[in-house]
């Protein structure tokens, strides 16, 4: 299976997708002469054209609101933000437009729309480039949201975003462009609302997604070394719909469940996580859930300020050793 | 053919347009003074804002679109929808929240849709759905079709930063839209030159390098012919038209808000109501001797008659089983 980064995998699967259905259409800021913010789009211009790789003026709520009137017209578009960051000001158009167009329709209005862009921190870009946006946007009925990991899960749930009829939510990472992974070739889907267990265990239960993954694996490797504690990872790929099964399920093997996220602590995806395992698993639970997220502060610019406001694996470990009472 | 007949032909197609316009013109101000007796009544909730007085904007407008054109509206909607033919009945529905109506009685007055007649809503947001159009647009291009979108809003969106957005967006593309901008001169009841540095809508047009035509929104047939202009542009190729159509809307902003009071006189409405663009219309054909006053009576006792129907078909229809509140969140 060929090594791809995770940047190639989305790249592919846009190619692909392009090259299935030509009602796909790319449109967001950079992503055609520049060849894309973060080169997600790389070559996509050459092959498709100007009119189905569309370059915009940076004008966010515009362009998201033709992406809209595009789909609601028969097309399927992907739209680019180059952050979500900057995504906050098309939020009209997703909140109130895309997410409510089928309902306040009364089902006359389908809106197959992709929203994508990388989300969360990246390294000392300061308060207003560093936001996880998830549980923001996983509020909202009419929306899906995904949120891969991998590269192999970024090429399978983009493909599976953009072939969906829905209005589909990708959470990418800036921190995630440059890792690499086996990536399935051609036809790979992952179906949205399937969580996927990274790393089996059987004494405590992490739930992660998106860049905290990877700090629960490194959490995961650092407990079995120091603690003997065998971690299961569960990462959840999916937060709208979210996978109730898969967290049941590990938690109740496991009876101890950490979740880790980059967002804020109030009302976060760990928020919704621990409400389905306090209904979902009260008889099982050995020790009460803990969460791991950004410290509560707007992101500082300081480098160890930073370090010390972001989700870490030392902090998972943390929290592990105290659910599983080793401290 | 000789050149008289063919005249004549003209002459007769203009005038049963003309005449197809009155009816649309009556039929929207019957529906709207039953739409504000109903909703004194209770059987309409929620906000609801009518078109009483604006009625030559819609009927003009689109009376020069194709049915496979593409209409979008803010949320004073129900003469756009009547007028591009979504029937009384299933609009007094969706008033009346029933499952009949045209959006299975989800939307209600601010979200009618017929995807059917292409009328692609209703929307809430003021501003929010001006993109939404553009982007209707842009499909047509992308499809290559010849057809328009035709995007109301009013005077206050264009204070809104998705207005300009769009614009520019729409004449970089070159999208086969028309911005139909009806100032009625108030948002709400804040007078548009109280929160407008340029008060001639029109003018915003030169920012986006747009055609542009001002219109005077009480005259249909005024209406009728800009539009028929703007729709000429976007099908020869995909030029977006900005047209502000000054009108007036003869009631308050919505069923909650008075006619008049602290942001305009009584005086002021009397007087606009002399240019009331039904009468105008009416009085046209009269002095042409197209319409007699028996005629024009016989032709508002039957959309009196229309409208009567469409509300026993409201009063008459169920409301949506419980069950439709989980339907349509998400599509297969």
């Amino acid at each position: 299976m060929p090594t791809l980064t995770y940047r190639d995998a989305l790249n592919q699967a846009l190619r692909e997708e392009m090259q299935r259905d030509p009602n796909v259409f790319l449109m967001g800021e950079e992503v055609g002469v520049y060849q894309g913010a973060y080169k997600v789009s790389r070559g996509l211009l050459e092959e498709f054209g100007p009119t189905r790789v569309v370059d915009t003026p940076i004008a966010e709520l515009g362009f998201a609101g033709i992406g809209v009137g595009a789909a609601m017209a028969g097309l399927r578009p992907v739209i680019e933000f180059m952050t979500w960051n900057f995504a906050v000001l098309a939020l009209d158009q997703i909140v109130n437009s895309a997410a409510k167009l089928l309902y306040e329709s009364g089902g006359q209005l389908p809106l197959p729309i992709v929203f994508r862009g990388p989300n969360g921190a990246a390294l000392q870009l300061g308060a207003q480039h560093s936001q996880a946006w998830e549980s923001w946007l996983s509020h909202i009925p009419g929306l899906k949201v995904v949120a891969p990991a991998t590269p192999a899960d970024a090429k399978g749930l983009l493909k599976s975003a953009i072939r969906d009829n829905n209005p589909v939510i990708v959470l990418e990472g800036e921190m995630l462009y440059n890792t690499k992974g086996e990536v399935p070739e051609g036809e790979y889907v992952v179906p949205i609302g399937r969580a996927d267990v990274k790393r089996e265990g059987g004494d405590v239960t992490l739930i992660c997604h998106s860049k905290t993954v990877t700090v629960a694996l490194k959490a995961a490797e650092q407990l079995a070394e120091h603690a003997g504690a065998s971690a299961e990872v569960v990462d959840l790929r999916s937060l709208r719909p979210l996978d109730v099964d898969a967290i049941t399920t590990s938690v109740t093997k496991t009876n101890r469940a950490v979740v880790v996220e980059e967002g804020w602590p109030q009302c976060g995806i760990g928020a919704q996580v621990v409400d389905v395992i306090q209904r979902e698993c009260f008889d099982q639970l050995d020790a009460p859930v803990l969460r791991v997220t950004q410290a509560d502060v707007p992101m500082p610019y300081n480098k160890q300020l930073e370090r010390l406001a972001k989700p870490s694996p030392d902090k998972v470990v943390a929290a592990a050793r105290r659910v599983l009472y080793l401290d | 053919m000789t050149t008289a007949t063919v005249q004549d032909k003209k002459d007769q197609a203009q005038a049963e347009l003309e005449r197809r316009m009155l009816r649309q013109m009556l039929l929207i101000r019957r529906f709207e003074e039953k739409t504000a007796e109903a909703y004194a009544l209770g059987k309409i909730g929620g906000f609801c804002h009518l078109y009483i007085g604006q009625e030559a904007v819609a009927v003009g407008s689109l009376a020069a679109l194709r049915d496979d054109d593409y209409v979008i509206s803010s949320y004073r909607e129900h003469g756009q929808a009547l007028a591009r033919g979504v029937s009384p009945g299933a609009v007094m529905a969706e008033l009346f929240g029933k499952a009949t109506g045209c959006s299975k009685g989800k939307g209600g007055s601010m979200h009618l849709f017929d995807v059917g007649k292409r009328f692609m809503g209703g929307h809430g947001i003021v501003g929010g759905h001006i993109p939404l159009g553009a982007g209707i647009g842009f499909a047509i291009k992308y499809q290559g079709g010849d057809q328009v979108c035709l995007c109301y809003f009013g005077e206050a969106a264009v204070n809104i930063g998705a207005f300009h957005e769009t614009l520019n967006m729409a004449s970089v593309y070159h999208l086969p839209v028309i911005f139909c901008c009806e100032n009625n001169r108030y948002g709400m009841g804040t007078a548009f030159e109280r929160v407008a540095a340029v008060t001639d809508v029109v003018e915003h047009a030169c920012s986006y390098d747009m055609a542009a035509e001002l219109v005077n929104g009480m005259d249909v047939l005024a209406v009728h012919a800009a539009t028929q202009r703007a729709v000429e542009r976007a099908r020869a190729g995909g030029h977006p038209t900005l047209l502000e159509v000054r009108t007036y809307r003869f009631m308050g902003h919505s069923m909650s808000d008075p006619l008049h009071g602290v942001y305009r006189t009584k005086d002021e409405v009397e007087e606009q109501k002399k240019r009331d663009p039904i009468s105008q219309l009416a009085l046209k054909l009269t002095e042409e001797g197209a319409l007699d006053q028996t005629g024009l009576d016989a032709l508002d006792a039957e959309m009196r008659a229309e409208v009567e129907q469409a509300v026993k078909f409201a009063d008459e229809s169920p409301d949506p089983d419980p069950a439709e509140l989980f339907t349509h969140v998400v599509a297969d």
